[in-house]
């Protein structure tokens, strides 16, 4: 048992600090807690960023070298997102790196290796994936959108939701109906679509937390090329269940609300009132540092199986599920610290710490639901980790 | 970074186990709540001859010179098998304060005993105060060269009925004091208290009680402070290991108990609750391997007491979570004595107060923390 680094691995979280210290702006990680980062700003350091990364070669960090990788092992992996969650970095490979490159990898003909892995691990294209809709939430094979085959030709139609960095996305890596008359999970593709193609629309929707940073894109009889078929055709929804070998830590949400709870502990020595006033917050403190220390045993847990050529299934889902309930409850105990204040919105004058914790609040309900629901993580921990029957 | 045990460990886990299977069962357990002395001699001599008394003595004095994460994973085997007896009082509240304080002579005299399983230790800390901090020390001891005479009493002193000797946390003017005083001495009374695990807590009343000096005069807080890191993560440990096996038996019964022509295991309701099970479970362990790991180690002092508190107070509600859990699953036989899930219900209460529950720890995190 160690709970160290190897000094490899203790070499690169060095390298990678000094790096996102150079990269991003001195103040980068508190002003964009406190929201003080406009949206031209926070794209021109998304984009000088993972340019950066991309020199470095650790923009596509964790795919083998013949992809333009790195081949990094799991746990240096799971430092790369310890590290650049904690500052909040911006940018970085997004979806196209951490899950439709590999799927490319995996799946992909040779010819859509050649086209879209080097430019995607160069940070020229960046992607989305475009799963979920309306209808089909937790139930994703209940996917509606189709792409109906004609000719050398798929034509899509539908609508996909709640889509991440589909603004800026150059491509999306989408899963479609292609068989309409079999049973749910044997009808579904995934394909590729340019999102520049003729009928696409991107809809920004607006959050409950004030931000813009989810769509919804619509596809009305978009044409793609048949060859654009990742894998097999109608084994999509098969080849999208093979993500065990992805970096799935969960410790990005960890680092994230280790940052929050420093700030607030910060806010605490500081500001006596904050706890004298409010006695059983400091408990709270206490209590969501200890939760922080359980996290990161239970999320590196993760990559450790993983390097030892186990599929740690069971293990993700508790760092899923472990996760998404820290940072909600890390959030309220800002919001509780900071007591009548804590409502008011960032910026405001009566706000205290400039109102983020108003806004990690809201955005906080999102993380027991994006990336699988609590409820979906502890039916999954129950029927495929502990053997619980299903019906 | 390496989560899992080394071979050494392993195999102590799987001889442990199977050893626990066939010689502490169920039955086992059930037959010592009702047994004055509260442990089987026999098994106790069991355990001596493959080295558990001694695991943590060095070979010198007889023991097997393990360290404190191999005693780790072997006290989750325990907590699982809910072994009853002296053994935490005997390793972490005797023979610890004798390898951090102990004379060569008193090393000489009493490790090699405790390791072939003669001895029985235990520590008698606390008082009618309940702290398990310096200040809750006010037993009176008077030394006079080796000789210490204490007055006062010591309350919650596990296994006193059975030890042969106590090492007593006791005050002189110059501050804590430790002294090893044998038990079967006219100035020490000793009365089991009735406690919910059915374990045998004592008060311990000493009346110009004799003992000899451990340590310096003056000097038992700093022995005392390791002793009581150890048997902190100690205890967490076995609780791991006992919400680890209540979690077990309630996934096994949620597979078998049939309700509605289904079995209760379908229902998300019992599904969630295992699954959270689980979690807690896991999240106790590497908390308290942590802890473990940087006594081991010898981390620097700060990381290691922050560990430790951590540990403590984590394990002692999340393996409370566990085994209320574990009770709902059960319904209704849950409920009954007849069933053995209650077992681990009752002990879960004993660990989570032993030297500190959840407050007593988070307590100290927040000082830690500077708030």
């Amino acid at each position: 048992m160690e709970f160290t680094f190897t000094p490899e691995e203790e070499r690169f979280r060095h390298e990678l600090r000094t790096f996102l210290a150079a990269q991003l702006p001195a103040d980068w990680s508190e002003r964009d807690f406190l929201g003080d980062v406009s949206r031209d700003e926070q794209r021109g350091v998304d984009d000088a960023v993972t340019r950066a990364l991309a020199d470095k070669g650790w923009l596509a960090l964790p795919w083998a070298k013949q992809f333009g990788g790195l081949g990094a092992g799991h746990v240096q992996q799971a430092i790369y997102t310890e590290e650049t969650a904690y500052t909040r970095m911006p940018g970085g490979g997004g979806a196209g790196v951490a899950s439709v490159g590999p799927s490319i990898q995996r799946f992909g003909t040779r010819a859509q290796q050649e086209q879209y892995l080097p430019r995607t691990a160069a940070g020229l294209d960046r992607w989305c994936t475009l799963t979920v809709e309306d209808d089909a939430g937790s139930d994703v094979a209940a996917m509606q959108t189709r792409a109906v085959r004609d000719g050398d030709e798929y034509v899509i139609s539908g609508a996909k939701t709640w889509v991440s960095g589909a603004e800026r996305a150059t491509y999306g890596l989408l899963a479609a109906r292609t068989d309409a008359k079999a049973a749910p999970q044997d009808g579904i593709s995934t394909i590729i679509v340019p999102m520049d193609a003729a009928g696409v629309t991107v809809r920004p929707l607006d959050t409950l937390a004030g931000e813009r940073d989810l769509s919804e894109v619509v596809f009305e009889d978009v044409r793609v090329p048949v060859q654009n078929v990742v894998g097999r055709e109608n084994a999509g929804w098969y080849q999208m269940q093979t993500a065990s070998d992805l970096e799935r830590s969960g410790v990005g949400v960890i680092s994230t609300a280790k940052a929050n709870i420093e700030r607030l502990v910060e806010a605490a020595r500081d500001d006596d009132s904050l706890i004298a006033r409010n006695p059983s917050a400091r408990y709270e403190l206490a209590d969501r540092w200890i939760e922080i220390q359980v996290g990161f045993n239970v999320s590196y847990r993760v990559p450790h199986l993983q390097a030892q050529g186990q599929q740690p299934d069971q293990e993700a889902y508790e760092a899923k599920l472990y996760g998404s309930e820290l940072t909600q409850r890390v959030a309220n105990t800002g919001m509780h610290l900071l007591g009548l204040a804590a409502q008011a919105g960032p910026g405001g004058r009566y706000a205290k710490l400039a109102g983020a914790f108003s806004r990690e609040y809201l955005r906080a309900t999102a993380a027991t639901v994006a990336g699988g629901t609590s409820e979906i993580q502890r039916n999954l921990i129950a029927q495929r980790g502990l053997g619980l029957p299903r019906d | 970074m390496d989560l899992g045990l080394n071979e050494q460990q392993e195999l102590l886990k799987n001889a442990a186990r199977e050893f626990l299977e066939n010689e502490c069962p169920e039955s086992h357990v059930r037959e010592m709540e009702e047994d004055e002395r509260g442990y089987s001699p026999v098994l106790w001599g069991q355990m001596a001859e493959q080295g558990w008394q001694g695991l943590l003595i060095p070979e010198q004095y007889g023991g097997v010179g393990f360290d404190f994460l191999d005693l780790t994973v072997l006290l989750e085997e325990i907590g699982r098998a809910l072994v009853p007896g002296p053994y935490m009082s005997t390793v972490l509240g005797g023979a610890v304060p004798i390898i951090e304080g102990g004379s060569e002579d008193q090393k000489k005299e009493f490790l090699p005993k405790i390791a072939s399983g003669e001895l029985i230790f235990t520590l008698a800390l606390t008082e009618p105060s309940a702290r398990f901090d310096e200040q809750g020390v006010q037993c009176a001891a008077t030394v006079s060269g080796n000789d210490v005479t204490l007055n006062g009493t010591k309350l919650f002193v596990s296994d006193a009925n059975v030890a042969d000797y106590m090492v007593v946390a006791a005050r002189t003017g110059k501050g804590v004091t430790l002294a090893i005083v044998a038990k079967d001495q006219p100035g020490v009374t000793v009365t089991s208290i009735q406690t919910i695990a059915r374990d045998k807590q004592c008060e311990v009343v000493l009346k110009d009680a004799k003992g000899q000096l451990l340590g310096a005069e003056g000097a038992g807080w700093a022995i005392l402070e390791p002793v009581i890191q150890k048997y902190t993560v100690a205890e967490a440990a076995y609780l791991v290991g006992l919400a680890q096996m209540d979690f077990e038996i309630a996934v096994d019964y949620a597979k078998e108990r049939v309700q509605f022509g289904r079995p209760i295991g379908s229902f998300q309701a019992i599904q969630h609750k295992c699954a959270d099970m689980v979690t807690d479970v896991d999240g106790s362990r590497f908390i308290t391997y942590k802890a473990a790991w940087c006594i081991a180690s010898g981390q620097p002092a700060a990381d290691t007491q922050m560990a430790v508190n951590m540990a403590k107070a984590w394990t002692s509600e999340s393996t409370r979570r566990v085994v209320a859990h574990g009770q709902q699953i059960h319904g209704g036989i849950g409920f009954t004595k007849d069933y053995k899930i209650q077992l681990f219900y009752r002990r879960q209460k004993r660990a989570e107060l032993a030297f500190g529950d959840a407050d007593h720890h988070r307590e100290l995190v927040a000082q830690q923390l500077g708030i």
